[in-house]
């Protein structure tokens, strides 16, 4: 039986993009293509909340179906992890609402239940979101101001890993930074299904002035769709295999 | 999380009435007890009789502690988590609001009730908690979030108690709910699959955590990290061996630490007895029956002593003996 894949970006980030294409835009695209999108916005030390200009992390969140939170970096491991595991409960739930009102009719989601019916709903929303298979783009901001915050941001990671990899679906992770040397995002890990081998990986890179949010999100949704592909292309040899075999 | 709880936080003032859709119960609420992740807690009065009621925006995370709580008071013969009582939407003017409610759970937390007491009360309610840590495990949970203000002690008798089940996560998947630095994955020891070690760990941190109120941050993570505390301080020294096995998972289930505790604790109380001179030695041979060097000494200088007494008696025997036969050979 096919379980089905969760599909999700989380972008770390600690400001306002400047350049290229607007992320809000591009986060609608996402959700089009069943790609939720999370954000987690950074605050400095001496920042307090609401004084940054952070909003664009709820609209591009909002906009990509997805989750976001504004945390100081010392709050981060929880918060990568609990944006992740909220934004994959609220997936399922959208999904579940929709074959809900298809067979209640009547615009009905799981609120409209009774509490008990609800919980019977619920079982099975915890139970997917346990089996499900999930791929995670991590893709993080390394612009000069992101410097410090780095080794913070490559810990948390290691922690998500930990805590997606008790469950019993599949995860893949991979990671990703902008602005890139030449292009607008760099890899820093191609798809792997545990982070614990991170050492150094964001070291590598020399830290920028221009944060191209944009242009960083719409080439992150390529790597999905190019991952789908070649899936495919996967799924198709199995079946063969199996055809040859039988 | 402040950002969330800002978006699942429900302000209910003190005096207001919740009153549920579905079952057309009403609820006044007396005061606020705590609010979390998921929503806030409120003391109420329903009849005359006081319950907790809890209040959240979010639908999806109620309803399944619900669902746990509902499988807790399935769990026969022992009260594990509150008892469930029901759960219901209110319908307010900002919109639905879903609550439940539960029993109204008296006590004082764990570390507030120690604070007035001696030591052994920490190890008596530690092994009242892996006793019913045993009977949920057995019933395929595990606790999941760990952690000295969820649990109450309620009474008298003090008796343990849980508060938050919002982490009980059923064994086998991943664990829903947990508290830095009572998790083993936080600290490089382990997974955060719900399984009795999990729980475990958090037994253990929770002992560190009595020896240094004030916790610690991670530094270099990990054994070489713990050991240093446990060997640095008076508390723990002695349950150094303990600690060590269960920050290393070898304790397959909760019974087997609370059986190696309940030998550290008799074993101590068995030293004590021994200071005493007119002590039964029957009695104290059968209370060092555990392998301890304590113990182990202790007995063989009662060996020795048992020796001299039966040599000197038999020189006795025969140096009476031999008079009577001198007297004999003489007459």
């Amino acid at each position: 039986m096919n379980k089905g894949t969760l599909r999700q970006i989380l972008l770390i980030t600690d400001g306002c993009s400047n350049h290229g294409e607007d992320p809000v835009a591009i986060a609608a695209l996402a959700r089009e293509k069943g790609i939720a999108i999370n954000v987690i916005g950074i605050l400095s030390q001496n920042e307090a909340y609401g004084e940054h200009g952070l909003k664009e992390v709820e609209d591009i969140a909002m906009s990509g179906g997805g989750v976001s939170q504004i945390v100081y970096a010392t709050q981060l491991a929880q918060t990568v992890k609990m944006v992740t595991q909220k934004a994959m409960t609220q997936t399922i739930h959208g999904m579940i609402n929709k074959e809900l009102t298809q067979i209640l009719g009547d615009e009905q989601q799981m609120e409209d239940l009774p509490p008990e019916k609800r919980g019977q709903v619920m079982e099975v929303v915890d139970e997917i979101g346990e089996t499900v298979n999930l791929e995670v783009l991590i893709l993080v901001d390394i612009s000069a101001s992101m410097d410090d915050k780095l080794p913070t941001v490559q810990e948390s990671l290691i922690d998500l890993s930990i805590s997606l990899n008790s469950r019993t679906g599949n995860n893949q992770f991979s990671i990703y930074a902008f602005p890139g040397k030449k292009q607008s995002i760099e890899k820093l890990q191609d798809w792997t299904p545990q982070l614990d081998t991170l050492a150094k990986t964001f070291k590598k890179i020399s830290t920028g002035g221009i944060t191209p949010t944009g242009p960083a999100l719409k080439e992150a949704l390529e790597l999905f769709s190019d991952k789908r592909s070649k899936r495919k292309l996967l799924g198709d040899y199995d079946e063969y295999v199996e055809e040859s075999g039988s | 999380m402040m950002n969330t709880s800002k978006n699942q936080e429900v302000n209910v003032p003190i005096g207001s009435i919740i009153s549920g859709k579905w079952n057309q119960k009403q609820y006044l609420v007396l005061r606020e007890l705590g609010s979390g992740a998921t929503g806030t807690v409120y003391l109420a009065k329903y009849d005359h009789s006081k319950v907790a009621v809890k209040v959240s925006r979010d639908t999806l995370s109620i309803t399944s502690e619900v669902n746990v709580l509902k499988h807790l008071s399935k769990v026969q013969g022992k009260t594990l988590g509150p008892s469930f009582i029901e759960m219901d939407d209110w319908v307010t003017s900002s919109g639905t609001v879903p609550f439940y409610v539960m029993e109204y759970v008296q006590g004082e937390s764990l570390f507030v009730f120690m604070r007035q007491r001696k030591d052994e009360w920490f190890g008596i309610l530690l092994l009242q908690l892996l006793g019913d840590l045993a009977e949920l495990h057995n019933a395929g949970w595990v606790f999941g979030d760990l952690k000295p203000d969820n649990l109450l002690i309620s009474g008298p008798p003090p008796k343990i108690r849980w508060l938050d089940v919002g982490g009980t996560t059923m064994v086998g998947r991943a664990v829903k709910e947990y508290t830095e630095f009572f998790d083993r994955g936080f600290w490089g020891m382990g997974s955060r699959r719900a399984e009795p070690s999990y729980d475990l760990f958090a037994v253990g941190m929770i002992i560190m955590n009595y020896a240094y109120p004030k916790r610690f941050d991670k530094k270099e993570g990990g054994w070489t990290q713990l050991k240093k505390l446990i060997d640095r301080n008076r508390i723990l020294g002695k349950y150094g061996p303990i600690l060590y096995k269960v920050f290393h998972g070898q304790y397959q289930n909760a019974i087997e630490m609370r059986q190696d505790l309940l030998e550290l604790y008799s074993r101590k109380s068995a030293a004590k007895t021994t200071n005493t001179p007119k002590g039964k030695p029957a009695a104290q041979t059968h209370q060092q029956s555990q392998p301890g060097r304590a113990g182990r000494t202790q007995q063989k200088k009662i060996k020795k002593r048992r020796h001299f007494m039966e040599t000197v008696l038999i020189f006795i025997f025969l140096f009476v003996f031999y008079i009577v036969y001198l007297m004999g050979q003489t007459l």
